[in-house]
């Protein structure tokens, strides 16, 4: 406990944060948020503070930093449209469950409700998308909702956190006393199940014939890799991922069998409607991860390992739930079940695996034609990093291309928007990356069209001179917009065209390095110059116009229609 | 479980936080479903609000609700129960010109048999409370509507479960005073 004699709310707002182990917060000064900008003008020693050019930059840039560090990502603007800036980045980080708090400048609590100047609802408006919020309209209340802020940010499923102070608090004087907050009595962040539920899911992975698991970001969140791996040994299951489970499990595991989903490999897809068991680990059956809900895994038992009990039965239907952090929860399964292999299992995996290669990835990854294709750029990143590299994409064409070729040693090293779904992500995403984790490659991939929804964030990345490999993957078109106008609009390509500037010359404007290439023989070296830079790069890769990313499950078909042209 | 959609009550305990109202509203919204009835108040337990919920969706949906329900941070529990499981009540306010009292010797009659009781009573009108079942208090209206009803109003639903809710143990409480 610190007891400090009569401070500011502004002050109090900064000592907590100092109390909480911030030390790092992406924001936008205002109006309604100017006394804690004095503050923390005073402790810019012991706090940085990134100026993104837009708060919506500062959301992602938050939410980069906390992909990649686990930590919770802390963001400040000031009412009205700086509050308002924050939403698509609040929402992302809801339904990707990372944990973030934003700190909001309100107008005096004298003017609520009169319509003032850069007033908003903001406690309104982001109701819907947070975890929880709060408007603070005394100083007093300043040190206890921020200790609750970051509990409930941090704890269970994590999420984001919005908490709304008025100007006045922010001015008035009080006597500042810091506790952190441990519990909340009407909050569970963790529900538990009985023993006997553990016996049974032993006994049906112990019987199982054609096991099979898909594991999400909850291996992530709760720093649970190794935890999944030993389970994962022990019982010889084949694994795949979700978008957001990437790199939980190393891309070379012999168990690692893919990506289900939408654009997901063939087999786990396949699979997923011949498994007898399926066991999701930390994952929710987004629709985008099952098709058709009516023939998603029909035939099989399901178990579902799970931190938050809303998503039990909430798409999919399971035989077993397991609640509680996978932390806890795999290793007591892992005592219970036998040692096992499913080698002949396994290989239809990789049978599978062979009648993809070679209907897509192989002219993905070494194709013939003139035009560069997205995933020889992969494939030449995760030969320049090693597959060490954080890689950042953004939505579209290029994410799927880039979720389905990059290589990862390492947890934490995938960071894109999965449930939201944001264009403009990548950008500021990247920048927050580098920060969480500066002594990591990190690489964003970007298409044209997101990049440019945030792409004066470049002014961010100069001033902090943070060392971010930006790669945007030019198509001249909303690729995967197109796509699906290619497929199932008979060509119709409204509103998916662009005519786009010289990037380079606009980073270049940014102060920061740029090259562009358009032919394969230029690739290698291009892309291993920008690994090589020490500062910030910025790389255009002219490719194809045209191209589709297979395989795909068209929306409303079942995971095993997956098609491969 | 089936998808017939049927009608149930939801009792949520919570904290009294401003905001939370409109987090649980938001959760109905989000799925385009229509609030029937709303009423919130103080609950046994001291500092603990009550919110009792009427809406007509199926049982897979109000158990979904429920789950985010309980996932607001400052929701202590919720649950969800059929009519025949709860002890429901409304109550009815009708306001109609003394006139008709005077002139319609069977306007007494309907008051006497509904078992509503005369509220208040001056010389421009009165008003009448009947506190029941949904019908019966509709069929009230319909009874006195042919007399003129200067205003009609209808509270949200009340009510308790048959069963316990066992709050005070979720809490920690002892409420065997």
């Amino acid at each position: 406990m610190n007891s400090i004699n009569k401070i500011s709310g502004a002050e109090a707002v900064i000592r907590s944060l100092i109390e909480e182990g911030v030390d790092l917060i992406y924001g936008y000064p205002g109006g309604a948020i100017m006394p804690i900008y004095d503050e923390l003008y005073k402790f810019q020693d012991k706090l940085n503070h990134v100026l993104t050019r837009h708060e919506q930059g500062a959301t992602h840039a938050a939410q980069g930093f906390s992909r990649v560090s686990g930590k919770v990502g802390v963001v400040m603007a000031t009412s009205g449209p700086g509050a308002t800036n924050l939403v698509t980045g609040i929402a992302d980080a809801q339904i990707d469950s990372t944990p973030m708090v934003c700190i909001t400048g309100q107008v005096a609590s004298h003017l609520l409700g009169s319509d003032a100047f850069q007033e908003t609802d903001i406690i309104g408006i982001s109701t819907p998308v947070t975890k929880w919020n709060c408007q603070v309209t005394k100083a007093e209340d300043i040190p206890k909702v921020l200790a609750k802020a970051f509990y409930i940010a941090k704890s269970g499923r994590p999420g984001p956190v919005l908490i709304d102070i008025t100007k006045d608090a922010q001015f008035e004087l009080f006597n500042y006393n810091y506790q952190k907050c441990n519990s909340i009595r009407s909050y569970n962040p963790i529900s538990t199940c009985s023993d006997d539920l553990y016996d049974k899911a032993s006994e049906m992975i112990n019987d199982s014939k054609k096991p099979f698991i898909v594991f999400g970001q909850g291996v992530i969140l709760g720093n649970a890799e190794s935890e999944f791996k030993k389970f994962i040994e022990k019982t010889g299951i084949p694994s795949a991922w979700t978008i957001l489970g990437l790199s939980a499990l190393p891309t070379d595991h012999y168990l690692n069998v893919g990506m289900v989903g939408m654009h997901g490999n063939y087999g786990p897809n396949v699979l997923t409607n011949e498994c007898d068991l399926l066991i999701a680990v930390g994952m929710r059956f987004d629709d985008r991860v099952t098709g058709n809900l009516n023939t998603y895994a029909k035939q099989a038992k399901i178990i579902h390992l799970e931190i938050d009990p809303a998503e039990i039965d909430k798409n999919v239907k399971c035989d077993i739930a397991l609640l509680g952090d996978v932390k806890s929860t795999l290793p007591k399964l892992t005592k219970l079940v036998n040692n096992n292999t499913h080698d002949k299992w396994l290989k239809t995996f990789s049978d599978y695996y062979k009648i993809e290669y070679d209907k897509v990835i192989h002219n993905e990854i070494n194709p013939t034609k003139i035009g560069l294709t997205m995933a020889e750029v992969i494939k030449e990143i995760n030969v320049a990093t090693d597959g060490n590299a954080v890689i950042v994409t953004d939505v579209g064409q290029h994410q799927m291309v880039a979720c389905r070729y990059a290589k990862f040693n390492d947890s934490k090293s995938n960071v894109t928007s999965g449930g939201l779904g944001t264009m403009g992500f990548a950008l500021p995403a990247a920048l927050g990356a580098k920060m969480g984790a500066p002594e990591r490659e990190v690489v964003a991939v970007i298409g044209d069209g997101g990049y440019q929804m945030t792409i004066q964030e470049l002014g961010t990345i100069f001033q902090t001179g943070s060392a971010v490999k930006i790669v945007v993957l030019n198509n001249d078109f909303l690729g995967m917009v197109r796509q699906w106008q290619q497929m199932f609009f008979e060509k119709r390509y409204a509103s998916t065209e662009l005519i786009n500037p010289d990037f380079v010359m606009i980073a270049k404007g940014y102060n920061i390095e740029a090259n562009k290439v358009s032919k394969r023989s230029e690739l290698t070296l291009a892309v291993k110059k920008m690994i090589e830079s020490k500062k910030p790069y910025f790389l255009e890769v002219k490719v194809e116009k045209e191209d589709n990313v297979f395989p795909m499950i068209p929306t409303g078909a079942s995971v095993s229609d997956i098609r491969l042209e | 479980m089936s998808d017939k959609i049927s009608t149930f009550t939801v009792s949520i305990y919570s904290e009294n936080n401003i905001g939370l109202l409109n987090r649980i509203s938001a959760i109905f919204l989000k799925r385009h479903i229509n609030i029937e009835s709303l009423t919130t108040s103080q609950s046994e337990i001291e500092n603990i609000f009550r919110f009792v919920i009427v809406v007509n969706v199926s049982e897979i949906m109000i158990q979904r609700i429920i789950k985010q329900i309980n996932k607001q941070i400052e929701v202590i529990s919720s649950f969800y129960h059929k009519n025949e499981e709860t002890i429901y009540l409304e109550t009815a306010l009708y306001k109609v010109k003394s006139k008709s009292l005077f002139s319609e010797k069977h306007i007494q009659k309907i008051i006497k048999k509904s078992q509503a009781n005369i509220v208040t009573v001056s010389p421009d009108y009165f008003v009448i409370e009947k506190t029941g079942w949904r019908e019966e208090t509709e069929k009230l209206y319909k009874e006195l509507e042919p007399y003129g009803l200067l205003q009609f109003v209808r509270s949200g639903r009340i009510s308790v479960s048959k069963e316990p809710m066992n709050i005070s143990n979720l809490l920690g409480l002892n409420t065997d005073k």
